[in-house]
């Protein structure tokens, strides 16, 4: 799978208090959520961001709390995808678990600016940049992960496991 | 083969003799937690699970503690959720308000984990129990809902690095300054994907309050887990109050550390984290002169009963200064009622602090003590990111419990020595 999109661009260390406040916690509910998200980093970013565009920050994207609201709220925000150089642990599993795409490439991080449009092949890994005539190469999805996604995700697998 | 403590622990729960870091495992957990945030996701995930049981009524743990007493209606559905799932499914361990504590203090206090445990919990602060000497470590709600139905969850092993801590401790420094300080010296992803092991004649000496809040923030330098190999000290806590009996793991002589770290503590005055990264650390020396508004004394890094007799032996007899707020929240019921047994509330309502029952409340910005736009608080909790306890102009200050008695005497950041 292929995609492109605009990027919004994002620095070091972004935490997930700053990608879902805690004071939206109160529910789960991702439309909700969604209308939150990167709300103290940019407040307008709900409203400004459209289906299919692409988040590219630094390293450490994701740090701080294991709340799970904060993939979802990037995902139910439209965002398709997000590229970082590198990506908190727990954020890291909680991407993959509800289906937020993520790939760390240090290149792509330095290089990518706002506004930019880019591709990314979920397979291969690669990442063009169409504004500026470049590409850089994402590390791929560990196997492990890849097989998990095969699975149609964490919940199938458990799903099918538990009626054996 | 050598390992380390946590490569042991994570191979006996995969039932192998010997595990490599970067190698994959299926592991049995010993206890699954969750709280109030992320259980109800959690919850919502396991009947898309289509399971009818979970994997062992007794594991599983629920703790609702961020927004509770329930701040307003939502939270309050949100804790209907787990009270109807824990009824539902005979779970043992659903904390009501009343016996509730700050998860991450209340669990070990109650001997709900011990020592060789395997713990998951759907926060991010789980990696505390690390303190007595098991592997644990934050996952999210999925994992969590997975975890509940199989009693399993999927984790990479992780290599370690070792910090090790020689010298004579300072006047007022705890585990939270060291922990502080070593934060401030690898970064907020100095540690990311491994485990932190805390080591050394110091460590030795340190009593078990301390050893919580140094694994409690292992998480903060990106740290899969925080771990100390469990001692006498370790064994006097756990078997005191273990419900299951505890296993005793050590790291062996040739064990592999992706890194060593030494420090010489004498060097260590307390710490002051400025926002908005834990990593921003100062020595109180370095503070200069920095007003504040509000003091919180809690969370499940520093809410214990040994923070809050720091906190009272420097504020005994002396007043909260005018227009500063200090909130007390004792960790647990326990601590509160041992704490206003010992007369520490009095001291502390003497000097015109409020005591709250046990909440994590303002440490996530969820209620008990938010700030206003341009406010600025120190506290002993965790975390001073961006609108981290409120409005996103507000600013938080970490420090440990004898600096935040302190600061709340002076209204500015200030050492206990400057009263």
């Amino acid at each position: 799978m292929k995609i492109s999109g605009k990027v919004w661009k994002f620095g070091d260390d972004v935490d997930t208090d700053v990608i879902i406040p805690a004071r939206y916690l109160n529910t789960s509910d991702p439309q909700e959520l969604a209308r939150h998200c990167m709300e103290d980093a940019d407040p307008s970013f709900s409203k400004k961001v459209s289906a299919g565009d692409i988040i590219v920050a630094g390293k450490n994207f994701g740090c701080g709390s294991s709340r799970e609201h904060a993939p979802i709220s990037i995902k139910a925000s439209g965002i398709a995808c997000v590229i970082a150089s590198s990506f908190a642990r727990i954020f890291f599993r909680n991407a993959f678990n509800t289906g937020l795409p993520i790939f760390e490439c240090k290149d792509a991080s330095l290089k990518i600016m706002e506004g930019d449009e880019i591709s990314i092949d979920f397979e291969s890994g690669l990442i063009e940049n169409l504004t500026r005539n470049e590409q850089y190469k994402a590390q791929p999805i560990p196997k492990f992960m890849q097989e998990l996604l095969s699975e149609g995700g964490l919940v199938n697998y458990v799903k099918r496991k538990m009626k054996k | 083969m050598d390992m380390t403590i946590t490569e042991k622990i994570m191979a006996f729960h995969a039932q192998k003799g010997k595990v490599f870091p970067g190698e994959i495992l299926n592991v049995r957990v010993d206890i699954a937690l969750g709280n109030d945030i992320t259980a109800p996701i959690a919850i919502k995930e396991f009947y898309h699970m289509g399971v009818d049981k979970v994997f062992d009524k007794m594991r599983v743990v629920l703790v609702p503690d961020h927004f509770c007493p329930n701040k307003d209606i939502k939270s309050a559905e949100q804790v209907k959720m787990l009270r109807d799932f824990a009824r539902k499914f005979g779970i043992t361990h659903f904390y009501e308000v009343g016996e509730m504590g700050v998860e991450h203090s209340l669990l070990p206090e109650q001997g709900v984990v011990t020592s060789g445990d395997l713990v998951i919990g759907a926060d991010s602060h789980t990696c505390t129990y690390g303190a007595i000497g098991a592997f644990s470590t934050g996952v999210g709600s999925t994992d969590l809902a997975a975890a509940m139905a199989t009693g399993e969850v999927w984790l990479r092993v992780p290599e370690s690095i070792k910090f090790i801590y020689e010298g004579e401790l300072r006047p007022w420094v705890s585990g939270k300054d060291l922990i502080l300080y070593t934060i401030g010296n690898i970064g907020v992803d100095g540690a990311l994907y491994k485990a932190m092991e805390f080591c050394g004649p110091v460590i030795d000496k340190l009593p078990i309050s301390s050893r919580l809040t140094m694994a409690n923030m292992a998480i903060e330098a990106g740290g899969k887990s925080g771990i100390i190999v469990p001692d006498d000290i370790t064994k006097d806590y756990v078997e005191k109050r273990s419900e299951r009996p505890p296993k005793y793991f050590v790291s062996d002589p040739n064990a592999q550390y992706s890194e060593v770290r030494k420090y010489d503590v004498s060097k260590i005055e307390p710490q002051v984290a400025f926002p908005h990264l834990p990593e921003n650390t100062k020595g109180i020396s370095q503070v200069g002169d920095i007003k504040i508004d509000q003091v919180v004394l809690g969370s499940c890094t520093n809410g214990l009963l040994d923070d809050l007799r720091v906190a009272a032996k420097v504020i005994s007899g002396k007043k909260v200064a005018r227009n500063i707020r200090m909130i007390v929240i004792p960790a647990t019921p326990k601590v509160y009622m041992d704490a206003m047994k010992e007369g520490l509330l009095e001291v502390f309502m003497e000097a015109g602090a409020a005591i709250s029952t046990p909440t994590c409340g303002p440490c996530l910005g969820g209620h008990m003590g938010i700030l206003a736009e341009g406010e600025r608080c120190v506290a002993t909790t965790n975390r001073n990111f961006v609108g981290r306890m409120g409005h996103p102009k507000s600013e938080v200050y970490l420090s440990n419990p004898a600096v935040a008695a302190a600061s709340a005497v002076t209204g500015k950041i200030s050492g206990p020595d400057e009263l």
